[in-house]
């Protein structure tokens, strides 16, 4: 509090203008829950930018054989571990639009490396909507298309290839559509079994309630990594890729559920002796309809936020068992896959590249970290 | 004498979960169609090498895996009276190596004291750490060592552990020529502690402590940072503020106390995910703890010696949070003595 010269009072708190958006009004209280939320929700900047970010990211998804100039598994056998290229505008100070120097490569005989060296005098210009090696549109549309590629007879690494001539930008794209999915499906099976185990143990109580509980504790209480290791090396080598992706993803689920459930339940305890639980079961309400219908709602935002929060931890866990060798193989292709290669600390060392794929995981984990704070947040918008 | 029967109730159910968890890694280990000995027993038959063959299956019997599974599994554990009488898990035997040829615990032997070693730096670089990193961050909210903090944590959960272990690993060795790989030089491998001994291995385990312990770190500090600010909103500590009494002395006095014990009670989510972390960056880095053992294991079928690090590692975090369990009886009087409810 500050007097000011003509004696008035002044708070010396600075102005909020976001304060007055902050508090409910009356009408606020009529207003949809979703409305309530999203206004919230915009106000955490972060979770917003990261919540587009993974949106276009999974959007992408579908369309990545159309986005990456090359396909997953296609080699060039003249440029082993060629560096990235450039994309760039201008030549000797005249525009050209988007163009690459072509790049040769020399064997060196005393170090036994290739030595890729640009050609500064001959830029050009990449290719955009060009024809290149044939890939599936979201698995189903066969199509040659792609938006841009490399200019006739050249190449273009944006962020370098790998020990077999791949590129690797394109195989990040391809590995994407794994890497991302994984955790989806994941979740998907978390949060069946950790409901349904969850709102039982919870709703009925007594016997059901104490083996429930006993197990989640004993499953919680497990290291996670050796029981995925041990589990993932039951799965058979002669499966096919696809059969491979859905049961790691079924296994990172299925060692996910606990912590669910044990929230789910404690959600159930406190919300079974509520008036309106007891209101619908004396309207006769069977006990799967209470369950379903008021119960669940009730939380089920709570639920989508720490769900969003355990996703990261299933994309780290693919990408842990993948490196290991014991997840997904070659020829499928993941940002754990990829990251195989990089176990090799000198390659590393002379080819830094290779080591790009841990860029977008460390981003999506923080993103949906970020996101999954700002959901937690915001979904209580009658909490001031 | 309420403390001691506690820690025997809690010892007892202990008891119970390792025995619910051995079935369930028994299975799990399992589950792959076949076994080391069948599997050798088709690739020698199908080389027309017929003089392993009987080799192969005279150790079959030997092990008794031509039995049934659940007798199997009686047998492994000492439950049952097997080819050599009562010899299994609570025994002391703790089976044979297929793979290296050896007793199981001829191959783990050192390991397993060098496996709680790591695990157990880890945990103390976790609490020495998130501690006052923690304290700090609520203390000065909004500020940008919380900031600072709050992002050095977040790096900390999203980047992979194993992908850490190789960045340090490799600017360790180049800038600060910490030594590269394994847990002590060779020249000591095998040797009896001296030491030599001693310091050799004190320096290997810089960076796997800090690897393993970083992620941990990160998830403490911030449900520090949480605890102590509903603490510090709480009328008692503006009375102690008003009262003139100094910050660092409030803080430590009140409501540091209050706000301690989620942070002791969150051992039994920290041990696991440590050890899992451990097990990841032991094969990175190539440390001499289970980690390696179990990786190899796993991938030829070699089911005893996989089974007894699956074991071990179970028992290391149960006895972990069962410590932890009766240390906070110790430190908060208002727990409940006879089965807490979560």
């Amino acid at each position: 509090m500050t007097q000011l010269p003509d004696g008035r009072y002044v708070d010396d708190a600075p102005y909020d203008p976001e304060a007055s958006l902050q508090q409910l009004e009356r009408k606020d209280l009529d207003a949809p829950n979703w409305l309530l939320v999203w206004r919230k929700f915009r106000q955490h900047k972060l979770a917003l930018v990261s919540g587009i970010f993974l949106l276009l990211s999974y959007l992408m998804l579908p369309f990545a054989g159309f986005i990456a100039p090359y396909g997953a598994n296609e080699r060039h056998e003249e440029h082993l571990y060629s560096p990235p290229q450039l994309v760039r505008f201008f030549h000797e100070g005249e525009f050209l639009g988007p163009y690459i120097y072509p790049m040769t490569a020399e064997a060196n005989l005393e170090t036994f490396q290739w030595e890729f060296k640009p050609d500064y005098d001959d830029p050009s210009r990449l290719q955009f909507f060009c024809k290149g090696t044939e890939y599936r549109l979201a698995g189903l549309i066969s199509s040659r298309m792609h938006l841009f590629c490399a200019p006739e007879g050249q190449t273009v690494f944006l962020w370098g290839s790998d020990r077999l001539g791949r590129d690797i930008f394109s195989r990040i794209l391809y590995g994407a559509q794994l890497s991302l999915t994984v955790g989806l499906i994941g979740i998907t099976v978390s949060f069946v079994l950790g409901i349904g185990f969850g709102s039982v143990a919870g709703y009925f109580g007594g016997t059901i309630d104490w083996v429930i509980n006993r197990v989640i504790e004993i499953l919680r209480s497990l290291p996670e990594l050796p029981l995925w290791l041990a589990l993932s090396a039951a799965v058979p080598s002669n499966w096919s890729p696809v059969a491979v992706f859905f049961i790691i993803s079924i296994i990172l689920g299925i060692l996910d559920w606990p912590g669910l459930a044990r929230s789910v339940r404690a959600k159930f305890l406190a919300l079974r002796e509520e008036e309106f639980v007891r209101a619908a079961e004396m309207m006769g309400a069977s006990s799967g309809r209470v369950i379903r219908k008021h119960l669940i709602p009730n939380f089920m935002s709570h639920l989508i936020a720490s769900a969003t929060l355990s996703i990261p931890a299933m994309i780290l866990g693919e990408t842990a068992l993948s490196f290991l060798g014991l997840g997904l193989r070659a020829p499928a292709v993941s940002w754990g896959v990829m990251l195989n290669d990089a176990q090799n600390l000198a390659s590393v060392d002379i080819y830094p590249w290779i080591a790009i794929p841990m860029l977008p995981i460390v981003i999506v984990v923080l993103a949906f970290n970020f996101l999954g704070d700002g959901l937690r947040d915001s979904l209580d918008p009658y909490q001031s | 004498m309420q403390i001691l029967r506690y820690a025997i109730y809690r010892f007892g159910t202990m008891l119970l979960t390792l025995l619910v968890v051995s079935v369930m890694i028994f299975v799990i280990i399992n589950l792959p169609p076949g076994d080391y000995l069948s599997n050798q027993i088709a690739e020698l038959q199908a080389t027309g090498q017929t003089s392993g063959v009987a080799k192969a299956e005279f150790l079959r019997t030997e092990f008794a895996l031509d039995k049934p599974l659940w007798q199997q599994y009686l047998i492994w554990m000492g439950f049952m009276p097997g080819p050599h009488g009562f010899s299994g898990m609570i025994q002391g035997n703790f089976g044979w190596s297929f793979e290296f040829d050896l007793p199981v615990a001829e191959i783990v032997g050192d390991t397993l004291w060098l496996t709680v070693l790591v695990n157990l730096a880890a945990v103390l670089f976790v609490y020495l750490v998130a501690l006052p990193l923690g304290v700090l961050a609520a203390a000065r909210a909004k500020t940008w060592i919380d900031y600072t903090a709050a992002l050095v944590g977040y790096l900390g959960l999203a980047t992979p552990n194993f992908l850490l272990a190789l960045i340090l690993f490799y600017y360790g060795h180049k800038y600060l020529n910490l030594p590269i790989g394994g847990l002590m030089d060779p020249q000591f491998e095998g040797e009896p502690m001296t030491f030599e001994k001693m310091k050799s291995i004190l320096v290997h385990l810089i960076v796997p402590t800090f690897v393993i312990g970083t992620s941990g770190t990160a998830a403490m500090m911030q449900r520090l940072r949480a605890n102590l600010l509903d603490e510090l909103g709480k009328p008692y500590v503006e009375t102690a503020v008003a009262k003139g009494m100094a910050e660092s002395k409030m803080l430590v006095k009140y409501p540091l106390r209050m706000a301690f014990n989620p942070f002791v009670a969150d051992i039994g989510n920290l041990l696991p995910s440590m050890v899992s972390g451990s097990v990841l960056v032991s094969v990175v880095l190539g440390l001499q703890t289970i980690g390696p053992t179990l990786l190899t294991a796993l991938k030829s079928q070699d089911q005893f010696l996989a089974g007894f690090v699956l074991m071990f590692v179970a028992l290391l975090t149960l006895i972990g949070t069962m410590i932890s369990d009766v240390l906070l009886v110790i430190l908060d009087p208002r727990i409940r003595y006879e089965g807490r409810e979560a």
